[in-house]
């Protein structure tokens, strides 16, 4: 492994002055994704900035009814969380589909939010890859791309951004705080997260040298009537094929308001706009979800590998809408469900 | 006495002894290959080829030999010579060619671990590249039928008219089964530390057997068998990659020779172990059955493709198993390989066998549905009075018992669904259900083992038997084989295994460690315990015994050995994903006399539970323009985590048979994942009313259909 000079700033301040004088730096937070890159020698910092003794606050409820999530919080700890539980489910079952409870354990806020994508061109140093190298080419297209995106996709990458924290805060419309050597900063999460376009080699457009100080969501009357589903190749320790995100607000058989996130399917947790747009107004009944559904998909371009993608997410949304509206008498319940009510933040998995 | 009589002697043959090794591997006092390092090891890391298939035009040592810590960068131009020991794959650096992605093309040894590898990645190495052509299908050019296949069977089998029984069969089934590339990744990667005492060749490496390591390298650097010490105390799992030796052993022991007096460690990343160290090759099975209006087979044909390297043949027996399950009087069996730009595969848990039976017993749930017949029935319905290939006896056969059992204990046919709905008749619930058979069958082998045993003053006794314990609980049940023919308590035995330099003894592999070592320890103490009860001197250094058991594995009958079983599953599907999870499994079994049934049920739910794996998990996903195994570490290949395992059942019949080795057992290993995915994927069909017909059974191998079902 390649050597490389280690560094423990104690504040905020102090960690972004390190960037500024090694623009190559690298934060390391839990070092969950951070070293096996390194290990897979997809990233090779000649300066690792551990934030690991910065405080960057805790949980803390918001006069909106919102939350501010410090950027070193676990995500273990912010799924426990009560507040976190009670005013949004759909953060606390999203982090609880992701990983393992040892993960868990170790990932925080802000490098959740970092992760770099899971195509295996990307993690593969001995192959093309335009996002890992600039104008190598992209074998994912014509290759192995079950996994990879199928909305606002470029000819240059399909990656996706793999998480799931961030999907549940781009239906909840969170801004991310950061602090850079000119001040703080924040931005919205859709502008946060970008499409690959012509420079996949950016996930997102945090600033240079920036370093996230935290999270905000901002107040939801009704974020308890949310939840997110996860559709994988195993029932836990696997990334989506196609996640949901979604709180829905419903009066007289009416929408009145809904947030429908998708992950696993684009470059950026993908909000579903256009179906949001579709149903505000609209009766609650399922053949209106799957019209919704399906004019959100219809803008997908999959590969072959991954065509099956667009009817999943479609499912996906009908049937999450269809459980946040209780219009399904499920009679035969499954017997362990991968998103029920978190457990402590130390060893309970998410099955 | 006789181990009969002797049953209920405390620790006796019988009793849920728990693993002797148990508290030592939990609390990490057990050390495993990789774990010993004596003082000034030396670490050795593999450079891989990182193109598809071609030659090394040249590989720049300067860069990687001027990095601090390294001491030794071997390449095909400075390597030892080795002489060929019967597999190509431990022919390393040996030539410029590369055979396929990731193949060894050189090793460099340094003071640490870190060095060894940022050096590997600095040595610059230019390729002439070719076009790898590593994609296994019917029509693959590369095709041939090799001389026999693995463990020694006939390729080609034939009797009677297939073709013609066919033509007139009332029912036909002529399908066609994938199962992709699977890996074995035991828990501990393969690990090797070699040193040169003197003229001595000191070797611990994380193997299933000792004694053909030490052979294959004494073959390979042509030294004397006796100046080679082999050990292997403790191994982490293997399911067949550690079987024989691997690259990794080889490449230690050059460096080690290179370098005399010096330690060199090589241990595989996880990632190394999907190019070198051996998985199950993908087959493709078509299966044609022909049966007449009652039921009964009037055909059976098998025709099983699967994939080699170009370095070494490896020929899996798929399409064997199929010649002893079910009567037939017209019967086909063939195998063809092609010999493609990829590592070559080697054994994973039941070769053939699992592969072979998941296409049978798929094709058989098809033939049921075909005949409206229940699958259970039918398979009784076509139960052999002798096996069916070589007329033989078998030595003993509950398969239809086992199918009953089964049925009783897990609610057959009330279980299956027939792809009706869960809730209701308008299909709008999110669940279906169904559940699925089939049936197992593993061979029942006993190998030529020795051993040697040690009555020691004050009633102790020692044990020596070159067996390797890999998880198994093997150790724990030759100590209860040695108490019970020495008719002594378990407490006053000790066990050593797993050195070459106790008597040679047969891999633990096929199934049969425990029936082959457990004979020779059954032999020594026997004949020890007459010596002693004739009233034998015991000397203060001890009395010892030293055995073979090649006469009487040489004098067994011939009879048909096999073990049976009957596995049932149910599976649930979710509509709003198409996610499948098993909800239910049991799984009964017919394997002779169960030795210890805390070991023995670990073994049958580990392997049913690989069953499951393979059903809806494991999958080597191949990018054939690189000749790769993209996926290749444990986030990208999917292995069941315990969420995906339901609570399973495990039964075991009391069978009793004269014919095997004389503890009665007939080795449990492997029969628990043969036929389990066939299960799973018959209950996914049960629930469904889709046949998916490769695996693994995914969300996207459903939604389609489901879609256009309009479900
Ligand atoms: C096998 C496996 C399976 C997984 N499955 C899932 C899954 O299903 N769903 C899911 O969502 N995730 C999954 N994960 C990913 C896991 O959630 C992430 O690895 C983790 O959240 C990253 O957090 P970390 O604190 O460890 O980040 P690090 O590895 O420490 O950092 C990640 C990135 O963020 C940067 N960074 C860290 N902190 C800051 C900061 N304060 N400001 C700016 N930059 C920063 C780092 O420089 C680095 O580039 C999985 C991971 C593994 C290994």
């Amino acid at each position: 492994m390649k050597t490389f000079d280690y560094l423990r700033p104690a504040d905020a301040r102090e960690a972004v002055a390190a960037l500024a004088a090694h623009p190559e730096a690298r934060l390391l937070s839990g070092g969950t994704n951070l070293v096996d890159l390194m290990k897979l020698g997809v990233e090779r910092p000649e300066l690792v900035v551990d934030v690991n003794r910065v405080d960057f606050g805790g949980i803390e409820a918001q006069p909106d009814g919102g939350l501010l999530i410090g950027a070193g919080v676990r995500n273990s700890e912010l799924a426990a969380d009560l507040l976190v539980r009670t005013r949004y489910p759909v953060v606390a079952r999203a982090l609880l589909s992701a990983a393992s409870g040892q993960l868990r354990n170790m990932a925080s806020t802000g490098g959740n939010l970092l992760q770099r994508t899971r195509c295996t061109y990307f993690m593969d140093t001995t192959k093309p890859c335009n996002k890992r190298e600039p104008g190598t080419g992209c074998p994912a297209h014509a290759g192995l791309s079950r996994e990879l995106g199928i909305l606002g996709v470029s000819d240059a990458c399909i990656a996706t951004h793999p998480g799931d924290f961030a999907v549940a805060l781009a239906a909840l419309d969170a801004e991310i705080r950061f602090e850079t050597s000119d001040g703080p900063g924040s931005l919205p999460i859709e502008e946060f997260y970008r499409l690959p376009g012509e420079h996949p080699e950016r996930d997102t457009t945090l600033p240079a040298g920036a370093v996230i100080t935290g999270v905000r969501i901002p107040g939801l009357p009704y974020g308890a009537v949310s939840t997110y589903r996860k559709a994988r190749d195993r029932r836990s320790y696997a990334f989506g094929l196609a996640t949901v995100a979604a709180a829905i607000d419903v009066e007289d058989g009416r929408v009145r308001d809904v947030r429908i996130a998708l992950g696993g399917v684009a470059h950026k947790p993908w909000r579903a706009r256009r179906a949001e747009e579709l149903l505000i107004g609209g009766a609650a009944m399922r053949e209106q979800f799957e019209r919704a559904a399906a004019a959100e998909l219809a803008q997908a371009t999959p590969t072959e590998q991954n065509a099956f993608k667009v009817g999943l997410a479609e499912r996906l949304i009908v049937g999450v809408l269809t459980e946040l509206t209780e219009l399904r008498d499920e009679t035969e319940p499954p017997e362990s469900t991968d998103t029920t009510a978190p457990t402590g933040p130390t060893t309970g998995d998410d099955a | 006495m006789s181990i009969q009589e002797l049953a209920g002697t405390p620790g006796a043959l019988g009793e849920p002894l728990p693993r002797l090794e148990g508290h030592a591997k939990v609390t990490g006092a057990a050390r495993y290959a990789a774990e010993h390092t004596p003082s000034g090891t030396l670490y050795g890391w593999p450079v891989q080829a990182t193109v598809g298939r071609g030659r090394i035009r040249s590989i720049d040592v300067e860069a990687a030999e001027a990095f601090p810590g390294v001491r030794l960068v071997i390449t095909s131009a400075n390597a030892l010579r080795l002489a060929d020991a019967g597999d190509g794959e431990l022919l390393v650096l040996q030539s410029d060619r590369v055979a396929y992605r990731r193949q060894v093309v050189a090793l460099v040894v340094a003071e640490t671990a870190e060095e060894a590898r940022e050096a590997a990645a600095a040595l610059v190495v230019r390729y002439a590249d070719e076009a790898p052509d590593s994609l296994l299908s019917t029509t693959q050019p590369a095709l041939y039928a090799p001389e026999k296949v693995n463990a020694g069977f006939a390729t080609d089998s034939e009797q009677g008219y297939v073709d013609a029984a066919l033509a007139t069969a009332a029912h036909t089934v002529d399908v066609e089964y994938a199962t992709p590339a699977l890996f074995n990744n035991p828990m501990e990667p393969h690990a090797t530390v070699a040193r040169l005492v003197g003229d001595r060749l000191e070797v611990i490496d994380s193997s299933q057997g000792t004694s053909a390591v030490k052979a294959s390298l004494a073959t390979l650097f042509d030294r004397d068998p006796e100046s080679i010490r082999v050990r292997a105390e403790h191994v982490g799992g293997g399911f067949g990659s550690k079987g024989s030796p691997r690259p990794c052993v080889v490449l230690a022991t050059m460096a080690a020779l290179m370098l005399p007096g010096t330690p060199v460690k090589v241990v595989y990343t996880r990632q190394m172990m999907f190019a070198l160290a051996g998985y199950r090759t993908p087959t493709i099975s078509r299966f044609r059955l022909g049966a007449g209006t009652d039921g009964r087979l009037t055909a059976i044909s098998h025709q099983a493709y699967s994939q080699t390297s170009t370095v070494q043949e490896f020929a899996e027996q798929t399409a064997e198993v199929t010649r002893h399950v079910y009567a037939a009087p017209n019967r086909l069996t063939t195998h063809r390989v092609a010999a493609l730009d990829v590592p070559t595969p080697r054994w994973m848990r039941a070769p053939g066998e699992c592969p072979g039976m998941y296409a049978l017993e798929s094709a058989m749930d098809e033939l049921a549905e075909a005949t409206g017949i229940d699958p259970v029935e039918l398979r009784i319905l076509n139960e052999p009075s002798v096996d069916p290939e070589s007329g033989l006896e078998f030595s003993s056969r509950h398969l239809v018992e086992c199918l009953r059992r089964g049925a009783e204990l897990f609610g057959w046919p009330e279980r299956r669904r027939g792809g009706r709905p869960t809730d209701g008749a308008q299909g709008r619930g999110r669940f279906l259900t169904g559940a699925g058979v089939a049936s197992s069958i593993y061979p029942a082998m006993t190998q030529v083992s020795g051993a040697t045993v040690t009555a020691l003053p004050e009633g102790r006794y020692e044990v020596g038997v070159n067996a390797t314990d890999i998880g198994t609980g093997a150790r724990t049940v030759l100590l209860q084989i040695a108490a019970d023919a020495l008719g002594v308590p378990a407490e006053t035995v000790v066990i050593r295994i797993a050195d070459s330099d106790l008597p040679k003894a047969s891999v633990a592999g096929g199934s049969s460690g425990t029936a082959s070592w457990g004979w020779a320890v059954t032999k020594a103490c026997t004949r020890l315990r007459a010596q002693l009860d004739q009233g034998a001197p015991l000397p203060p250094e001890g009395l010892s015994v030293t055995v073979d058991t090649t006469e009487e594995v040489g004098a067994m009958a011939e009879r048909a050995r096999f073990a049976f079983g009957a596995q049932f599953a149910e599976v649930r599907v979710d509509l709003d994903s198409g996610e499948i999870a098993v909800t239910r499994m049991t799984g009964v079994f017919a394997a002779g006399r169960i030795l210890n049934p805390r070991t023995a049920r670990s073994q049958f739910l580990g392997a049913m539970t690989m069953g499951i794996s393979m059903a809806l998990h494991e999958n080597g996903e191949l990018d054939a323009r690189f000749g790769d195994y993209a996926n290749h570490d444990l986030a990208g290949y999917h292995v069941a985590v315990s969420a995906d395992v339901p609570a399973i059942e495990v039964v075991w019949l009391p069978e009793h048979d004269d014919a095997l080795a004389p503890m009665g057992g007939k080795g449990i290993g492997e029969i628990g994942i043969v036929g389990a995915a066939a299960a799973v994927g018959n209950a996914v069909h049960d629930a469904t009313g889709i046949r998916v017909r490769s695996l693994p059974i995914q969300p996207d191998s459903l939604l389609g259909e489901l879609a256009q079902r309009g479900r």
